[in-house]
């Protein structure tokens, strides 16, 4: 019983970490993007498609993939080249995102999906209580450990990563260096898509296999909030969707026990659990300004 | 070939006033393309889209009903955008407004006579600023981010209708359906011309809010502390202007307006609570204040433009046999248009033919 709950926490956290990870990159390189929600929602709408018409899960996931880098770029292009208001842009393209994915997947609706098998690694799947929970898991899961730990390797302790985070802090004097902030940027934007991509892969491949309209569900405004809530560490980015997860899980739990409290009010826990966390952190100014990148959300053109 | 921008001495009065028909040119360019991908022949597409609606005295007072709470909350929302407050959860203000101002024909439907829509529009009111205070109180005190705190509140003021409407408030004589009771002959908002369509007074109350918001923002002391705190919070404080007291004063007002298109629209267009009562307005009002440029009186008119786009979709459903959902992507896609025409307000805008040798690559 524990160890199917805290599967599918895992299963529930997964699309949380994966957004929360390329926003994470990008509002390190000083970029806001608050389209998380619309390239995930793309990411999902391509996922199942891709999967229907190729009937392999894999293909669908590595065009949910494409389809975020893809609709990030619609972003990067608005906010980068044309120096557009980052939240308004960022608005625009979870706007677009939820009405394109609603129209693209109408004849999706009712399919039956396909899911992404899991993986049971021989031996270590075995392991009391901790084998299935760490090594019988989605092939996503494993995605998303290791791309946190190449996320939190390459923004500390590398070269790259040193610059990344200088084009966040001062657009200006890494523009006056000699870095390319623009392309930096870009790159960047881009990897938030991929990964916010492939979290609505994974929500439409893994969580629930099939297609509903909106069936984000506000997921892509939780990551960035994460993201808030993690001070723009990756490590503490996993603690905070595993806890999003386990408040999500412990509410479906909490519905089919039938505890008396009406399920709308169950259902609101997460949104609620969010503006929570957001107020912990918020309140404690120190935390938060440590790690804020100076030029989040400032839009820049270099001076020629 | 790359873009580069190069900033403007002034922002250009030209483009200011262009730039929202240039974003509409835009859009129906690219609303033509994407019904000739679909398979339609993109004139009579457009046709149906943006001009049948408005040649049926009917579908104007549609245009009109759809309109009101666009152009109302949208006005709310100019307001806090222009003192750089991002609330986006106006749609959540919008529902909560509704719930509030239904308590008396809901819960009281004995209580009758003229006094009952003037208390349920000031309750609407009420409302829409108590669920907007709370985004705005968590800013001003504790430094919460108001974007995520007023976007998470849609969600749960949904789910609390959602609630209402299967629990307490189901009509006892609605054969189960998630419904309220019907709203009793006092408590409803009645039309302008009823002879005619359906188009209530919602849609003057919009007119009457953008003409003061204008007054307030153009002629007086607060609009000019929204300005200021919007554009230099530092040149505001050196003025003495109160940045919590704006936090809160542009919240209250986006959420009173939100909260009277909430009461409008269930008691004009309605009649009833509904587990869903909105087609997105609140967010859609988003891009009629970006549309409107801000201002009060542009947004009156983009309100318009935006109402014809759901009535479009509606129309387009019916006679193309199109997806309804075009109607979300075309907004979409305005939006973008928008902003993007907006930097030629700002910057020049060169197609260099060869990156420079220090330049930015793209």
């Amino acid at each position: 019983m524990i160890e199917a709950i805290l599967l599918t926490i895992a299963t529930a956290a997964t699309p949380l970490l994966l957004a929360a990870l390329g926003e994470l990159v990008v509002e390190r390189s000083g970029v806001l993007n608050l389209g998380v929600e619309g390239m995930m929602i793309m990411g999902a709408v391509a996922g199942f498609g891709a999967a229907q018409l190729s009937g392999s899960p894999w293909v669908g996931l590595l065009a949910a993939v494409c389809a975020g880098a893809l609709f990030s770029m619609l972003f990067g292009f608005l906010t980068l080249t044309l120096a557009t208001n980052q939240v308004a842009t960022g608005l625009s393209l979870t706007i677009l995102g939820l009405g394109l994915s609603g129209m693209l997947g109408e004849s999706f609706v009712g399919l039956p999906g396909l899911k992404l098998q899991a993986w049971a690694i021989p031996g270590l799947s075995e392991i009391p209580l901790i084998g299935k929970l760490l090594f019988a898991q989605d092939p996503i899961f494993y995605i998303s450990i290791a791309l946190t730990v190449a996320v939190w390797w390459f923004v500390f302790f590398t070269r790259a990563g040193l610059t990344l985070r200088a084009v966040g802090d001062s657009h200006v004097s890494a523009h006056a260096l000699g870095l390319r902030v623009i392309r930096i940027r870009y790159l960047a934007v881009l990897f938030g898509g991929a990964c916010a991509g492939m979290a609505g892969g994974h929500l439409s491949l893994v969580y629930t296999p099939q297609w509903t309209e909106n069936m984000t569900a506000g997921r892509g405004w939780i990551a960035l909030a994460l993201v808030v809530f993690a001070s723009w560490l990756p490590w503490r980015l996993v603690a905070g969707a595993y806890l999003f997860g386990a408040v999500t899980i412990a509410q479906f739990h909490a519905q089919a026990q039938g505890v008396g409290i009406p399920s709308q009010f169950l259902s609101a826990l997460p949104y609620l659990a969010t503006i929570f966390v957001l107020v912990l952190i918020s309140s404690n100014r120190r935390m938060t300004m440590r790690n804020t990148p100076a030029s989040l959300g400032k839009p820049f053109v270099p001076e020629r | 070939m790359r873009v580069e921008l190069v900033r403007r001495p002034h922002p250009s009065a030209l483009y200011g006033a262009l730039s929202p028909f240039l974003a509409l040119l835009i859009t129906a360019t690219l609303g033509a393309i994407m019904f000739a991908i679909l398979g339609k022949a993109p004139h009579l597409a457009l046709y149906a889209y943006f001009i049948e609606p408005l040649t049926e005295v009917w579908s104007l007072h549609e245009l009109l009903v759809k309109a009101a709470p666009l152009i109302l909350i949208a006005i709310g929302l100019s307001v806090c955008f222009l003192s750089n407050n991002w609330n986006i959860g106006a749609e959540g203000q919008f529902i909560i407004g509704a719930i509030f101002g239904s308590v008396l024909p809901v819960m009281f439907p004995e209580f009758r006579g003229p006094f009952v829509l003037p208390i349920m529009l000031l309750m609407g009111i009420l409302g829409g600023m108590t669920y907007a205070a709370i985004p705005a109180l968590l800013k001003a005190k504790l430094n919460t981010n108001e974007i995520l705190s007023s976007l998470m509140l849609v969600y749960v003021a949904q789910l609390f209708l959602d609630w209402l409407v299967r629990g307490p408030w189901r009509n006892p004589q609605g054969f189960n359906f998630p419904e309220s009771r019907n709203f009793h002959a006092d408590a409803v908002l009645p039309e302008v011309i009823s002879a005619s369509g359906r188009a209530h007074y919602g849609f003057v109350f919009a007119i009457i809010a953008a003409v003061v918001m204008w007054y307030i923002l153009n002629r007086t002391l607060k609009g000019f502390e929204i300005r200021v705190m919007g554009q230099s919070p530092r040149a505001g404080r050196f003025a003495g202007f109160s940045r919590a007291g704006t936090i809160l004063t542009t919240f209250l007002i986006a959420g009173g307006l939100a909260g009277l298109a909430g009461i409008s629209e269930v008691s004009g267009a309605i009649g009833q609570l509904r587990p869903v009562i909105s087609p997105g307005y609140g967010f859609t009002a988003i891009i009629v204040a970006f549309l409107g440029r801000l201002n009060p009186l542009g947004i009156v008119a983009a309100g318009l433009v935006l109402a014809l786009s759901y009535l479009g979709g509606e129309a387009a459903q019916i006679s193309l046999g199109v997806s309804n959902k075009v109607a979300n992507v075309f907004q979409g896609i305005l939006l973008f248009s928008v902003l993007a025409c907006d930097t030629l307000i700002h910057y020049r805008v060169r197609i260099a033919g060869r990156p420079s040798a220090e330049g930015q690559g793209v």
